[in-house]
């Protein structure tokens, strides 16, 4: 009997031990060197491996930042300026930083405002249905309502509102990683800085048709009126292929065109006010007035140094 | 005798061609005409006219946009009043010619006569100019110019032109009363395309479920002592005019992936496309007329029609001359049940292809909620391609590109047999269809790129 | 013109359906199993009946319960995929069976085989067969210990074991299998019309086979498969028996006794559980008809159809992989 255990025993312990031996040769032979600095990389990383910054997940993010020269084409655009902070401070690179962005969606096609032409009746993809026509309502260039930005975000940041048929975005869990932005076969969807204490303004339309058609659709259209260019004093907005388009780069968050825009196309999100439109309107009339009256103040004066000017002229030429 | 059939699955609907004893009717012209510039497959064709120009009926008003393109006639006389923008039957935005209609006053040196001309042309320059002047092009579905088909790549030699007659979609009824009602014509435009393709066999084909068409063909053959047409009966059974399944059937051959049907010695040209070829040669008339069923499950028989149209018709104008859209109708379809489109604008107009305005009861074609896969391989068994679709859904939601093509997602012909055939109701073909677009892409980038990369090499090797 | 678009559908071709659903199909498999049923409850009485109801109903009501209030889905109970499950593990139990060991069957069978998988198609193992191998294993006594009550309208039931049963313990008591059966008073014909002892399931060859039939005729199911376990049970049992006849059954006897046509017909071609392509299929069918005869002939249980479909099932999703239909065109 104690023979028995013994035997167990040792045969049990010694290809144990050859085991070992094994695993620890192969273990060396196979032994992969690599920059250490990526694991530490990795570490930082919010380890959502999205794709957001264009690598196949955060290790590849780690691995190309490291043999990068700089960290100027590498950028986690869900981790922000703190991820990369500590990523250039492992690497001992420079960062430059970069306004934080958020998901946008620029359609204002509510079931209210945008009328259902037909039932769609297919696969519930928004991508099936594009393929397939111009969508249920008259507006061929908005939202179409089937959340293939929704399946397409990992933070859950994304929903579709039952209400109005058009998918909504949870600023605090969107990273900006752009993967609805590609999932959209409409382009719908944008990512925008976030603007100063989540400050900012959009067109919230996309549709390119002409006016008339535009109104016939959806009653929140972008009508290519081109009303915001005229009213912007920043140069901030330009009016292309019949829609308007603001560069948040240059607006100011003044908030007039939002004021101005006859359909209610322009969204300002984010203020801790609700827009007074009249108050706004009464200041540009009035700021138009006055320009209105220098420019004619001026018109008068230019005319009046030219009249004065002249018999000079005149005196010249007899002189 | 085993019937001939495709080898590979297939699917049983029912065939519900009701309108099947309505005589053809011929529409009378509305106020306006638009006609649109992609009536065929391939690059949209490019006016020649101005607004306010004066044309005939059956003057070119454009001319073909690139090698795979066709001219488009004039349907009606009048005054061109606008070329711009207007919604097709999918709500996208395609350029049409708008023509006020004044009369019908048809341009000179095209025969209206009812005279049968036998007489076939010796040129073969001659006949593919006519059919390429006078804008034919295949009215099976694809709308493929048909003076392309008909000219293959030099080495390659037709042995075989099928013609097809199997209309094999449900409710569709048009190509059955041309048989009937032109079935010389028909013939002859066969015997003028086997000229073409140099002499060589050509075998029409019919399902089953016309005995009507296939006397009358078999007829009309004997009367032209058309020695080498041989007109065949085919099993009933979708989709058997699949240009694919229709080789498979008649001559027992496949064609490979990616491969067009000469790769096999195959040509395959509809009945309709026969009978417009006819009127191209034969009397230099061009293509702005073809048959146009009007039929549904929700329409009572004697509302049913088949109209002979001219193109650039509003549909809501034909479906306003047919008594207008039934109370039941809850979808309108332009095309078979199987295959055609939903129409989403009935404001939209007719096209050379155009072959019906289906209406279905909310009963017939609402779909029922998807469920799980059972894993039954129903759909395995339908796919007349042998694809396995449960499967290429799986991959297409996954998103894996390989894999999708290397189960061969390119070779789907999107005949629908794998969405109408699941238990489970799931959209297979939706999602097929949409990773195959994908898969297209990415193997035609390649080819690109191979192509470049070729030329590249060769251009460094000089 | 544009106001009657209003309430049109629109949707990618095809416009049309056939009139196949999952409902439909599990509706024929419950009316094919439906003579099996009768014929047992007039075999065996009104407790075959009381079981094949608590089977049925306690399925029924365990999906319910799971998927509204475990998953937070949609029931899915209309579909009768687990009235099918039901019918089948009533079928794969002896009459005898007490009914709290038929609702721990429903429970392994929807619950552990087929729920929490998460439902009907994504289950890997058949549920009603996984349930039968956890009795089995679980409750020896009550599983294969058969003293039939009464049957109705003065049917006489048959007390004792199966004729596999008595076959094994004859082979281990040191008899022939022909004294066996000649001891026994065994025949063919008694099979057939279900003179035999067994599961409620096991016992009525022909109208399991008629309910077989009606799935073939039906186009619920194809051939490939049943067929394919027969030949591979007839081929191997003619060799064993052709080699020794006095160890060995004979082929028309493993073809009728032991659940072999219910586990043929019903359990080995359940959708979910077996190849999508004819090739896998056939393979399905080859191994499932050579472990059953691995086991009835070498094992210790004298049955082997339940353990060789389990096993196969586990094989499916190779099979799947390595087997496709012939593609149009293609080699």
């Amino acid at each position: 009997m104690s023979t028995t255990i013994i035997w167990t025993i040792a045969i049990i312990a010694i290809l144990g031990g050859l085991l070992a031996l094994v695993l620890y040769f192969v273990a060396e032979k196979f032994k992969v060197v690599e920059d250490p600095r990526i694991d530490e990389v990795e570490k930082v990383m919010p380890g959502a491996n999205c794709g957001g910054c264009g690598f196949a997940g955060c290790r590849a993010f780690a691995d190309a930042a490291v043999k990068a020269p700089n960290l100027d084409n590498n950028y986690c655009p869900v981790g922000g300026n703190d991820v990369m902070k500590k990523v250039a401070a492992i690497l001992g690179y420079e960062i430059k930083e970069k306004a934080p962005m958020v998901a946008v969606v620029r359609c204002n096609g509510s079931c209210e405002n945008r009328p259902k032409t037909n039932e769609y009746d297919g696969a519930s993809s928004c991508k099936v249905k594009a393929a397939l026509y111009s969508g249920d309502t008259g507006c061929a260039f908005g939202c179409l309502g089937c959340g293939d930005c929704v399946a397409a975000c990992q933070f859950g940041a994304l929903s579709m509102d039952p209400v109005t048929g058009l998918p909504v975005v949870d600023e605090s869990k969107c990273t900006a990683c752009g993967a609805c932005t590609k999932a959209c076969p409409k382009q719908i969807i944008e990512l925008r800085a976030k603007g100063p204490r989540g400050m900012r303004m959009y067109v919230s339309c996309v549709n390119k048709d002409k006016g008339p058609a535009v109104k016939k659709a959806c009653a929140a259209g972008c009508i290519g009126c081109g009303i915001c260019q005229k009213t912007c004093q920043h140069g901030a907005i330009t009016v292309e292929n019949n829609v308007a388009y603001i560069d948040y780069t240059k607006c100011k968050l003044c908030r007039e065109c939002e004021a101005m825009c006859p359909t209610g196309a322009i969204h300002g999100v984010g203020f801790p006010k609700p827009l007074d439109k009249e108050a706004v309107k009464t200041r540009i009339q009035e700021r138009q007035k006055k320009a209105r009256e220098a420019a004619a103040a001026a018109a008068a004066a230019a005319k009046a140094a030219a009249e004065a000017a002249e018999p000079v002229k005149k005196e010249e030429n007899n002189g | 005798m085993a019937k001939i059939t495709f080898s590979l699955g297939g699917v049983h609907p029912d065939d519900a061609k009701l309108a099947k004893d309505r005589p053809i009717e011929v529409l009378p012209l509305p106020q306006t005409v638009y006609v649109s510039m992609a009536q065929h497959l391939g690059a949209p064709a490019k006016p020649v006219v101005a607004v306010g120009d004066v044309v005939k009926t059956g003057q070119v008003i454009a001319e073909p946009g690139g090698f795979i393109s066709a001219f488009v006639h004039a349907p009606a006389s009048g005054t061109v009043k606008s070329i711009a923008p207007r919604k097709d039957l999918a709500g996208n935005w395609m350029t049409h010619i708008e023509i006020a209609v004044e009369g019908d006053e048809w341009a000179e040196g095209i025969d209206l006569s009812d005279t049968l001309v036998t007489e076939i042309p010796e040129d073969r320059a001659f006949i593919l100019d006519r059919i390429k002047a006078n804008g034919v092009v295949g009215l099976g579905g694809a709308t493929f110019p048909t003076h392309v088909k008909l000219n293959p790549a030099p080495g390659s030699v037709a042995e075989c032109l099928i013609i097809n007659g199997a209309e094999c979609e449900p409710y569709l009824t048009s190509d059955y009363r041309i048989m009937l009602e032109h079935p010389k014509e028909i013939v002859l435009g066969a015997a003028i395309m086997q000229k073409v393709l140099g002499g060589c066999k050509c075998v029409i084909g019919i399902e089953e479920n016309k005995p009507a068409a296939i006397e009358k063909m078999r007829a009309a053959v004997g009367e032209l002592h058309l020695g080498n047409i041989e007109v065949v009966s085919l099993k009933k059974k979708y989709p058997q005019g699949g240009e694919k399944q229709l080789i498979d059937a008649v001559m027992h051959r496949q064609v490979g992936s990616g491969g067009l049907p000469i790769s096999v010695g195959a040509v395959v040209q509809n009945v309709a496309t026969s009978l417009a070829v006819y009127e191209a040669v034969q009397k230099n008339k061009p293509l702005i007329t073809n048959t146009l069923t009007i039929t549904g499950d929700c329409l009572p028989v004697e509302k049913m029609h088949n109209y002979l149209f001219r193109i650039g018709m509003p549909l809501s104008y034909i479906a306003e001359q047919a008594g207008g859209v039934p109370e039941g109708a809850a979808k309108l379809i332009s095309g078979g049940p199987m295959m055609g489109k939903a129409i989403a604008n009935l404001d939209a107009c007719t096209v050379k292809g155009s072959s019906s305005i289906l209406y279905l009861s909310e009963a017939a074609t609402r779909r029922e909620p998807e469920t799980n896969c059972i894993r039954c391989g129903k759909c395995a068994e339908a796919c007349p391609m042998g694809l396995e679709p449960f499967l290429l859904n799986k991959l297409a939601r996954a998103g894996k590109t390989d894999e999708l093509e290397a189960n061969a997602v390119q070779d789907c012909i999107e005949c629908g047999c794998c969405l109408y055939t699941c238990p489970a109701h799931l959209p297979l073909l939706d999602i097929i269809r949409q990773a195959k677009g994908q898969v297209m892409g990415i193997i035609r980038a390649r080819a690109a790129a191979a192509k470049a990369a070729a030329e590249a090499a060769k251009a460094a090797k000089n | 013109m544009q106001s009657t678009m209003n309430k049109m559908l629109v949707s990618p071709s095809p416009h049309i359906h056939s009139a196949v659903s999952t409902t439909s199909l599990m509706r024929d498999v419950v009316i094919a199993l439906l003579p099996a049923a009768i014929c047992s409850v007039v075999f065996y009485g009104w407790m075959e009946l009381l079981i094949l109801a608590v089977s049925v109903a306690s399925c029924v009501l365990l999906e319910y319960v799971i998927t509204r209030y475990l998953m937070k889905a949609p029931s899915t109970i209309c579909d009768l995929s687990a009235v099918v499950t039901g019918l089948l593990l009533g079928l794969n139990l002896p009459a005898t069976t007490p009914w709290w060991v038929v609702l721990i069957g429903a429970v392994v069978a929807i619950g552990v085989a087929k729920m929490s998988f998460g439902g009907l198609g994504q289950n890997p193992f058949n549920p009603a067969l996984t349930a039968r191998v956890f009795l089995l294993v679980s409750y020896p006594t009550y599983m294969t210990h058969w003293e039939a009550p009464q049957g109705l309208f003065g049917v006489d039931a048959v007390t004792g074991p199966t004729p596999l049963g008595m076959v094994k313990e004859g082979l281990l008591q040191g008899q022939t299998v022909p004294q066996i059966m000649s001891d026994n008073g065994l025949s063919y014909s008694q099979m057939l019309f279900a003179n035999i002892g067994g599961t409620a399931g096991e016992v009525c060859a022909l109208a399991l086979l008629a309910g077989f039939v009606y799935l073939l005729v039906r186009r619920v199911i194809r051939p490939h498969i049943t067929l394919s376990i027969w030949a591979t049970v007839a081929l191997v049992s003619l060799i064993f028996w052709l080699a020794s006849p006095d160890r060995f059954t004979d082929p028309l006897f493993n073809l009728l006794t032991g659940g072999m046509i219910l586990g043929s017909c019903f359990m080995a071609t359940d959708y979910v559980t077996s190849p999508m392509s004819v090739k896998g299929g056939i393979i399905f069918g080859i191994g499932i008809g050579f472990i059953t005869m691995m086991i009835r002939y070498f094992g210790s249980y004298p049955e082997g159809m339940s353990f060789a479909i389990l096993i196969m099932n586990a094989f499916v999703p190779l099979l799947n992989m390595w087997f496709h239909q012939k593609k149009y065109g293609r080699k």
